[in-house]
């Protein structure tokens, strides 16, 4: 069984981890306290509303141990005292309830205030719709007309140990979310299978993704820079691996950067019509299966059984091409209901599709010799309907 | 509180000491002792399955990187660690203390139900296996996180049905002991015990068995939605078929915030036993603390959407939850003030049940801190899902409800076994569990606010060092808890024997009971005056 890689492991790693762990002393210094800075205004509420309570627990963490650590040290038997028997005193009582629901109605007031700001997600300048799949971000800029996937761009070989890891090691994505400084964004997020969550600590932004709902949300940053979040909540296997990544540019780098896609947009999509040599598009397949195949199939095709299957010497892969295609098309269903192969006609695009398709039956053990054209797969979407 | 005549004759009561011997002992009795004896290693035993879980989920968390297990086993293993240690080792244990202390507590001479009792405890190991042997079907165990939402929990393979009948299973049992146990208290106590004589731990499980009756039935209601829209067709939590799948949120924490007071109640109990008994001192506030007791039992129905803020619910639904969950803290407060007063002027001693109970109001109310601040809706959003959170509950129901329950294993060993347990090996067993308990999970507090989620199997390299501390301390917590079992072992093999009334200032009336307790006890009952 490879779910738990042999117990002596265990025993052999520990000792080595604890002396790396120990070496890695001099870090404790740049070791993480609070809240990241906030860089929105609400960030900035949180950030304060927080430090407000956390004194005022800290000012009664004190009094209350204050006095129970003394009564520990003074009314003890091994010193003499004798125990009085009082057991009620209805003032104190009174007075023990009455403080602190002052004190409480002291902390709501500044909380109700923040909560309805962050409702307010009216008089945006621009709308970023988010969709979260398993397991990727969707943004798609509703004003400009396009949009794109934002995915994991750490390496395998680093999350399995095999490579030193980066500075951003697990926070760092392919494309990130891009917005303008000082412009009010609204979001609306939703997901598109299981329920995922959009989380920038330095935002102060957390909102579930519901499949088959769309929420509301909004940030306003003070300034330029990179932040990083991940996805909050658990949405499957690769949900440690699900990181978002938003790079807060000044307006004219911004507009310039949109200038740049909606350019990109019209070559991105590859030609269709083209007639595609098998070089090409084994080339383009290795790099699409790399972002959205690999992660149950594994790169030496050999998947996960019995949740993943291999495509290595699969009936699929050296199979009849239509079949091939449409299984990536359309996805696989079970009992009429979805497996975890997904449809990713949504997803990719005709030429992804056979790139992807003539990798899959042209690598490994598979030699099928097989060039599939994108105009195959168009026909083929068109059949389906 | 009470005085209470110790003219009934213990002897005697040997004689009616007839029942099978060996394994059928267990598997027939109807003996209120038996079964607690029972209901307690059986919760044991779930502790160790879930604190093996634990283990290895800190093993695979002490770097960065995937090192021992794959993400979906890890989804897995924090699954089923989260719901065994909840339904196996939690509540039963506090079933466990209700059936031995209950009767004794109340002069009563068993519980009312004595079959039912027998059935309550045996369908456990039974739930158990289903809930552990989901490890060993095809797709593994349930890996949506112990709340198991939909559509995530709808993906899963049949381990999943497993888990939803092993629910249904341990639901069924806690009904019939809460039905059971609220018979008993309120049909047969002592001649002269009104309810307001009752020993509060006899208080705090009458309103824990009725938080009980009522949500055990709705959790068995949204995990059956669940099995539906699995196998049978039905759109419960599918918006595409127009349902919603934060239906199921709402009705799982309309189960499960009282759930949290379910297990914190008795614990709360244990407490206000202990503390006076050391403190040779009466309860402070005896009055206010069953209506304590009561407000946040009823408080509990009002606040379950404060699990949820980041669903995306109406400012006004915010605000609600918001407030009505800070209103918790006063009650509770006025707990934690009450035990400080009865330590207050007291004659205290520093025996083991007493380290354990002052820990446990120490770092509960570290917890109360955090659950203050979690109550915060901005503060939250902030928080959600994060390791503060599970810092937060880790506090509460570690250092809350376990503690407790260790406070009242080593209180009232002397009077189940007739021996007293080893002072040193207790003392040494509560410094390293609240020194490894600290070391474990404060530092969760940091990871959380710096944004680590919850409930990955790997790590952002800033996280490494406070990740490093929480291993560290999760390995020193597990390896302690084994000293209990050793401190409970050699008390049974080798006590000295124990008094009647070992400690000093308790006055309840198993301590008018020799010590062990004989099988049968108060088949006359005592009068309270």
């Amino acid at each position: 069984m490879d779910r738990i890689k042999a117990a002596w492991r265990i025993g052999r790693l520990l000792p080595a981890l604890l002396i790396t762990a120990l070496a890695s002393g001099a870090a404790w210094a740049d070791r993480e306290w609070n809240l990241p800075p906030p860089v929105t205004p609400i960030a900035h509420e949180i950030f304060e509303l927080h430090a407000i309570i956390f004194w005022i627990c800290v000012v009664i963490f004190f009094v209350v141990f204050g006095a129970m650590g003394y009564s520990i040290y003074a009314h003890r038997k091994s010193k003499g005292h004798v125990a009085e028997q009082f057991h009620e005193n209805t003032t104190v009582e009174i007075i023990w309830t009455v403080i602190p629901f002052i004190i409480l109605v002291l902390m709501a007031w500044p909380a109700t205030k923040t909560v309805l700001a962050m409702k307010d997600a009216s008089a945006a300048d621009l709308t970023v719709k988010i969709t979260g799949s398993q397991w990727k971000w969707n943004y798609d800029y509703l004003n400009d007309g396009f949009g794109y996937f934002s995915e994991l761009a750490t390496p395998y070989a680093q999350i399995e140990n095999r490579e030193k890891k980066n500075e951003h090691y697990l926070l760092e994505v392919d494309r990130p979310l891009v917005v303008p400084v000082n412009k009010k964004i609204r979001l609306l997020i939703t997901s598109s299978d299981v329920i995922h969550a959009w989380y920038l600590p330095a935002a102060g932004v957390q909102q579930d993704a519901i499949p088959g709902f769309v929420r509301d949300d909004w940030m306003k940053f003070d300034k330029t820079g990179i932040y990083r979040g991940q996805c909050a909540k658990i949405c499957g296997k690769e949900h440690g691996f699900m990181p978002i990544v938003v790079e807060v540019k000044s307006e004219q780098d911004y507009a310039a950067w949109v200038g740049d896609q909606k350019k990109q947009l019209a070559s991105a999509a590859g030609d269709v019509n083209k007639t595609w040599d098998i070089k090409e598009l084994t080339a383009r397949g290795e790099k699409v299966y790399t972002a959205n195949c690999v992660a149950c199939h594994q790169a030496n095709g050999k998947g996960l059984p019995p949740a993943f299957p291999p495509l290595d010497g699969s009936k699929v892969a050296t199979g009849p091409k239509l079949a091939h295609i449409s299984t990536v098309l359309n996805g696989v269903t079970r009992d009429g209901k979805p497996t975890a192969m997904i449809a990713w006609k949504g997803t990719l695009s005709d030429v992804d599709i056979a790139s992807v398709v003539t990798y899959e039956r042209n690598s490994w053990g598979n030699h099928t010799g097989e060039a599939i054209q994108p105009a195959e797969v168009t026909s083929a979407k068109a059949a389906a309907k | 509180m009470s005085s209470i005549p110790h003219d009934h004759a213990a002897g005697h009561e040997h004689a009616h000491e007839h029942h099978p011997g060996g394994i059928m002992r267990w598997i027939m009795t109807t003996n209120h002792k038996d079964i607690g004896t029972l209901y307690l290693w059986f919760s044991f035993i779930m502790f160790v399955a879930g604190g093996s879980m634990a283990m290895l989920i800190r093993a695979e968390l002490f770097q960065p990187g995937l090192q021992l297990v794959e993400p979906e086993f890890f989804n897995q293993l924090n699954t089923v660690h989260g719901l065994v240690m909840i339904f196996g080792a939690i509540m039963p244990a506090a079933v466990g203390f209700a059936n031995w202390q209950v009767p004794m507590m109340i002069g009563a001479p068993d519980m009312a139900f004595g079959r039912l009792n027998n059935w309550s405890f045996w369908l456990l190991p039974f739930a158990g296996l289903l809930l552990l042997g989901s490890f060993l079907s095809p797709g593994g165990a349930p890996s949506a996180g112990w709340t198991l939402y939909p559509p995530l929990s709808v993906q899963t393979g049949m381990g999943m049905d497993m888990t939803i009948f092993a629910v249904h299973i341990m639901g069924a049992s806690s009904i019939m002991g809460s039905i059971n146990i609220i018979t008993t208290i309120l049909n047969m106590r002592a001649p002269g015990m009104t309810l307001m004589k009752m020993p509060l731990f006899v208080w705090t499980w009458l309103i824990t068995a009725y938080l009980l009756i009522a949500v055990m039935p709705v959790l068995a209601g949204s995990v059956t939605m669940l099995l539906t829209d699995r196998h049978f067709g039905t759109s419960f939590f599918n918006a595409a078929g127009g349902g919603d799948p934060v239906l199921f949120q709402h009705v799982f924490w309309f189960f499960g915030h009282p759930e949290v007071y379910i297990m914190i109640l008795p614990a709360f109990g244990i407490v206000s036993t202990v503390i006076p008994a050391f403190a040779r001192k009466p309860l402070f506030g005896y009055a206010s603390m069953v209506y304590a007791t009561a407000s946040i039992a009823i408080l509990s129905f009002l606040v379950w959407a404060h699990h949820m803020f980041t669903v995306g619910m109406p400012a006004a639904g915010q605000l609600f939850f918001m407030y009505a969950t800070m209103l918790i803290a006063v009650p509770t407060g006025v707990k934690v003030f009450n035990w400080l007063a009865t330590m207050w002027k007291g004659s205290m001693t520093f025996e083991t049940p007493m380290l354990f109970a002052i820990g446990f109001i120490f770092l509960f109310t570290m917890g109360g801190f955090t659950g203050l601040v979690l109550a915060i809706v901005p503060v939250d959003i902030s928080l959600h899902d994060t390791y503060y959170v599970v810092a937060h509950f880790h506090y509460v129901l570690v250092a809350g409800s376990l503690f407790a329950f260790f406070a009242g294993i080593y209180y009232w060993l002397p009077k189940w076994t007739g021996r007293m347990y080893d002072e040193t090996l207790g003392k040494w067993h509560f410094w390293l569990s609240f020194i490894f308990f600290n070391i474990t999970f404060f530092p969760m507090h940091f990871l959380g606010l710096a944004g680590m989620p919850r409930r990955v199997p790997d790590y952002a390299t800033q996280f490494t060092d406070w990740n490093v501390v929480a291993s560290i301390g999760a390995f020193g917590f597990g390896l302690s808890q084994f000293l209990l079992l050793v401190a409970v072992l050699k008390t049974i093999r080798s006590g000295a024997p124990a008094p009647a009334r070992p400690w000093d200032g308790a006055d309840t009336l198993e301590w008018t009971l020799p010590s062990p307790a004989p099988y049968h006890t108060f088949e006359t009952p005592p009068v309270v005056k």
